[in-house]
């Protein structure tokens, strides 16, 4: 019996592609289907009736919600392929400690470099190269978070980085300039096929968040 | 049954510390609670195994340290797998671990704006906590446990929030069993079990020390 597999999602959400990036890494077959976030379908709010966000991933017509619950379910469900978790309860504690770090400190933060201006706007750059820095350090010398292979960690963080041009545009410094190692991270991500294709266009992207500035009316 | 030694810093009051306790309890792990005064001085123990957050609390297995509560639950029901918290059926897994992820955002958060309200408390803080708590009660449906007919893993995660409840209701002007009687009756079968029953503080305890937190931050 073949897997149903829906993807709710929105092409320039980083925890959407997440989500593409799992079903990628583990070879399974979806549909995925574009929501607009500006006029929620009714399929979106059916299926997530209590957050109403995307992704939403419908297995067999039952849906995950919250894109790091998903991933995880993802990864135990094809366990026979591409493990992202590690396979040791101690690491697994440990990765899921810097995706829920990543979760609680990324996204504030990093909305802040374009969504804001002034002082508000230098505070958030100061904030989000500090992150950035703790994750180099959590890094390490490793080639990635998951140690010789790609995993968990690397892939709920790599997504962000399509986002990266937009947040050193409008808050006017240079990730590559502040953290290398996180920059060399990010580039030996890149040279996975999964992740190459799942990423959107950076300059897509920032044309989208120029979008948003003006809705939210920051100048 | 033996499996290392474990210790965990610890706070009384914190129900985020309380999670990992129940947790070790249902599994029968012996354990050291080592009471932080997170108001004196964090202990040097605690500033070196969680140096990000410096909070508890932190359960240190072999010494190795593991923090935030949710995940410390996972990683004890994992290591000693006996009885299950987490279902063994990755979609079930996948709704607790979202159920718990919702507490995690939104009942602690709604706890705190009722008892950090200076003077009468907003409507809008009251309401919106009942509104959580009905939200829950949907997801309980008619099991008697989040977990279904035991305590599971979401039952962990919640229940020591409850002790909170009463300072809440005193600050607030209402009742949790009026509002939410199937939430309140959840409560009641949980602390019919011997280690939630053991485990949690004294509500009144906590609406002292609630009040000396007020006292602390200045709020009348």
């Amino acid at each position: 019996m073949a897997d149903e597999v829906i993807l709710l999602d929105f092409w320039a959400s980083m925890f959407g592609i997440r989500v593409r990036i799992a079903l990628a890494e583990k070879g399974v077959k979806y549909e995925y289907k574009e929501q607009d976030l500006f006029n929620k379908s009714p399929l979106l709010l059916r299926m997530n009736p209590v957050h109403k966000k995307i992704p939403v991933l419908i297995h067999n017509g039952k849906s995950v919600c919250e894109s790091s619950i998903i991933v995880q379910y993802i990864d135990e469900v094809w366990k026979d392929k591409a493990p992202l978790l590690p396979y040791d309860p101690y690491q697994r504690a440990q990765a899921r400690f810097w995706v829920d770090f990543i979760d609680k400190k990324m996204y504030d933060t990093s909305r802040k470099t374009w969504a804001t201006k002034g002082e508000e706007q230098e505070a958030a750059k100061k904030e989000f190269i500090e992150v950035l820095k703790t994750l180099e350090g959590e890094l390490g010398d490793k080639p990635f978070f998951g140690g010789d292979n790609f995993g968990y960690v690397d892939l709920c963080l790599i997504p962000y980085y399509c986002w990266f041009y937009s947040y050193e545009t409008f808050g006017k410094f240079s990730v590559e300039a502040e953290c290398p190692k996180f920059i060399a991270w990010v580039k030996r991500c890149l040279q996975r096929e999964t992740v190459a294709k799942a990423l959107p266009d950076e300059k897509k992207v920032f044309e989208f968040v120029s979008v948003l500035r003006e809705k939210i009316r920051v100048e | 049954m033996s499996k290392g030694e474990v210790v965990l810093l610890d706070c009384w009051a914190s129900p985020f510390c309380l999670r990992a306790k129940i947790a070790l309890a249902e599994k029968g792990v012996e354990y050291e609670a080592r009471a932080e005064n997170l108001f004196g001085g964090k202990s040097d123990l605690l500033l070196k195994s969680n140096p990000i957050y410096k909070k508890v609390p932190v359960l240190l297995h072999d010494g190795k340290p593991l923090c935030e509560s949710t995940i410390i639950v996972n990683y004890i029901d994992e290591t000693w797998p006996s009885p299950p918290l987490l279902p063994s059926c990755a979609y079930e897994r996948a709704k607790a671990r979202f159920w718990s992820d919702f507490i995690d955002k939104k009942v602690f958060d709604a706890v705190c704006n009722i008892w950090k309200s200076k003077g009468e408390v907003p409507e809008t803080a009251k309401n919106e906590f009942i509104e959580i708590l009905k939200q829950l009660e949907g997801a309980l449906g008619e099991k008697d446990f989040f977990g279904g007919d035991s305590l599971g893993f979401v039952d962990v995660i919640a229940i020591p929030l409850t002790c909170w409840f009463y300072a809440v209701e005193k600050f607030g002007g209402f009742k949790v069993e009026n509002e939410c009687p199937k939430f309140s009756a959840w409560m009641n079968k949980c602390m019919q079990r011997e280690t939630v029953a053991r485990i949690l503080p004294d509500p009144e305890k906590v609406y002292e020390f609630v009040i000396t937190l007020r006292n602390m931050f200045g709020i009348e």
